[in-house]
């Protein structure tokens, strides 16, 4: 194809033509063109424009993208950092089916940017308190003995909103959480490589971007379902997740799984990084702090109706659907109410829960049109039941930043259209 | 072809972990042989021993107690003026302005509805400034201070918190030993289950929200009315 051909206003179905000319297919392609005035005529104005002429050809383009009528199902940003190198965007969740991100929608949280590393000059260190010091290259760790596992990962300040100013949309509420197959190498076979010594308690992970990311990892998770990922949903990791490899903890808060990681360091006691000081550690109101805590505890949201859309249509059938997750293992039951949270029942679970991945829930509901508050409440396999936002906020006060992860009643009103019920208020 | 590399160092490491799992066995003598993490599997035999040039680049982590401050001092003074050069531009000419993180003052405001989290009011240790002053700042250029530079940054945000005098030098061994008012102050636990709930399914209490209030679309068609 010549220059001309990319950027002048040239006929479609000859440009479409000359394509697959190029790839030996005149004689085939040439018929259906020459007749397509006479079919469309013959068609009709009801059959639909798209069977009345030929696609796009193959590699249009090579890498696919969603169509252009999905181009507003895009991460969008917070706007309460002051520079949007240490900031975060939130996953769309309102318009996703299923359980799994696609990996252009992943919700991101960078301390001082992406960087972008070569994968042949990246280079993984060991070392610490362990018998062989090691450094891996890429292809070193891609030959260890891998596994592909869908876990969610959810940064541990999504939802910081509801605390105290909740957030008008669903995607800027809860879209801090991701979930995706990771593939990779669990870190206990390259601890296993290097030997830890009985007195290694904790690891400390280090990434390889401007910020220097670090947190400290007890060696329990580091041993138990901890992987050293390079696989995203079937390809390479994106660059904000990481590339070319990161560690992955489920269940876990997402900043301890470090992106871009670049050394492993072995130690008897945390080492008290910023990230673990000063950041991600819970202020009660007694001014005292909660540290290390690691878990992303049970929660779930209604994605459709939700908070920031409408119900295109009004009155009459629809599904409500949502996600359920839990960092503690297996989603067992979500529970919705469409009163206000009077009554609730039980919503239908796509498929058998994974243990620390998203879980898609559903229910047909028909609205009658009427003002009505809905809501999805998960209890995970320990028996931990999501509470209320009353109950959080008894337990911890509106300073706490991290870990909300209260039941999100959406408010519907007569015209269709669905607020975050708790901020229609404020 | 990389294999025979590969091969080779695989008997290497097989060498060395003959050596290396008697001890790790015998550090846990109370389970039988061969338990315990440390002695799960004999290695694959892939990576490298780094070198000790990239070891001490790369082992840059500062611990609480001081282990692995490197040498080199810096003094409140000195610190000044690499603050208004590096560091004021985005916390203020005393660490409590500009559009970043507030780094002096908050004493006092923890239990308050405002609180103020600084180096000061809330960091718990002195020797974290030192490790992420030294690996993320300034911001635009991080790694650019050298050991004495990073040491009177320190020192100078120190003394804006009241907690090093005037005269004061940060090294090795004087950081680790300044007294973090916030210190004891952190509990170490995992996240908290709240107390036990029940799923409530009939004549529940309801959410604590305005079922019949307008929506923001409704409010503004009334205000354009």
């Amino acid at each position: 194809m010549t220059k001309s051909d990319d950027h002048a206003p040239v006929d479609r179905s000859r440009r479409r033509l000359l394509a697959a000319a190029g790839l030996g297919g005149a004689a085939l392609a040439g018929p259906a063109v020459l007749t397509r005035p006479a079919l469309a005529q013959a068609a009709g104005p009801l059959v639909p424009e798209s069977m009345l002429q030929q696609g796009e050809p193959i590699l249009s383009p090579p890498y696919g993208v969603p169509s252009r009528f999905e181009e507003d199902v895009v991460r969008r940003a917070t706007d309460l950092t002051p520079t949007a190198l240490s900031s975060w965007s939130f996953t769309p969740l309102q318009d996703l089916h299923g359980i799994i991100t696609p990996n252009g929608l992943f919700y991101e949280r960078h301390h001082n940017g992406v960087p972008a590393i070569d994968p042949d000059a990246h280079r993984l260190m060991l070392h610490g308190l362990v018998e062989r010091p090691l450094v891996f290259t890429m292809n070193d760790l891609m030959r260890f003995p891998a596994v592909s596992v869908i876990h969610f990962l959810e940064c541990s300040g999504n939802s910081l909103s509801e605390y105290a100013s909740p957030a008008a949309s669903v995607q800027t509420s809860h879209g801090l959480v991701s979930c995706v197959e990771w593939t990779g190498v669990r870190l206990s076979t390259l601890l296993d490589e290097a030997g830890v010594r009985p007195e290694g308690k904790w690891v400390l992970a280090e990434g390889a971007d401007g910020a220097g990311m670090t947190r400290s990892v007890p060696i329990e998770k580091a041993l138990d379902d901890a992987l050293i990922a390079f696989g995203q949903n079937g390809e390479m990791l994106r660059p904000e997740q990481g590339y070319p490899v990161r560690l992955m903890l489920p269940g876990y808060e997402g900043n301890m799984s470090i992106k871009w990681l670049r050394r492993l360091k072995v130690a008897e006691r945390p080492f008290m990084t910023r990230e673990e000081t000063s950041k991600y550690t819970d202020l009660m109101p007694d001014g005292t702090s909660r540290q290390f805590t690691f878990t992303m505890q049970a929660k779930s949201v209604i994605t459709r109706p939700a908070a920031g859309g409408t119900i295109a249509g009004g009155p009459g059938p629809l599904e409500i659907s949502g996600v359920a997750w839990s960092g503690a293992g297996r989603v067992r039951r979500v529970d919705v109410t469409v009163d206000g949270g009077r009554s609730w029942q039980q919503a239908q679970l796509d498929g058998e829960p994974l243990p620390k991945a998203m879980t898609r829930f559903r229910l047909p509901w028909r609205w009658d049109g009427a003002p009505t508050v809905i809501a999805s409440r998960v209890t995970d396999e320990t028996g931990y039941v999501q509470p209320t936002r009353e109950a959080l906020l008894e337990a911890r006060g509106t300073n706490y930043v991290y870990h909300y992860n209260a039941i999100a009643p959406w408010k519907i009103g007569a015209n269709g259209e669905v607020t975050n019920a708790y901020a229609a208020q404020s | 072809m990389p294999m025979p590399r590969k091969a080779s160092r695989a008997v290497a490491f097989a060498a060395l972990a003959g050596l290396a799992a008697p001890v790790a066995v015998m550090a846990q003598s109370d389970a039988p042989a061969p338990a315990g993490p440390a002695a799960r599997t004999a290695p694959i035999g892939l990576g490298e021993r780094p070198s000790e040039e990239l070891l001490r680049a790369w082992n840059i982590d500062i611990s609480p107690d001081g282990e692995n401050l490197p040498q080199g001092s810096g003094s409140v003074s000195e610190g000044e003026t690499i603050f208004a050069q590096s560091c004021a531009v985005c916390h203020g000419a005393d660490g409590t302005g500009g559009p970043m993180d507030r780094l002096a003052g908050g004493k006092g405001t923890l239990d308050t509805d405002d609180p103020v989290k600084t180096v000061g009011s809330y960091w718990p240790y002195a020797t974290t400034l030192y490790d992420y002053v030294h690996r993320a700042m300034p911001f635009d250029n991080p790694q650019s201070l050298t050991a004495d530079e990073v040491y009177a940054v320190t020192a100078y945000v120190l003394h804006l918190n009241e907690l090093v005098p005037q005269d004061a030098v940060m090294d090795a061994q004087s950081l680790p030993q300044v007294e973090m008012p916030n210190r004891d102050a952190f509990e170490q636990m995992d996240t908290v289950t709240l107390p036990e709930a029940e799923a409530c399914m009939s004549d529940c209490q309801p959410f604590d929200v305005d079922m019949q209030a307008a929506t923001p679309s409704e409010i503004e068609e009334e205000q354009v009315q």
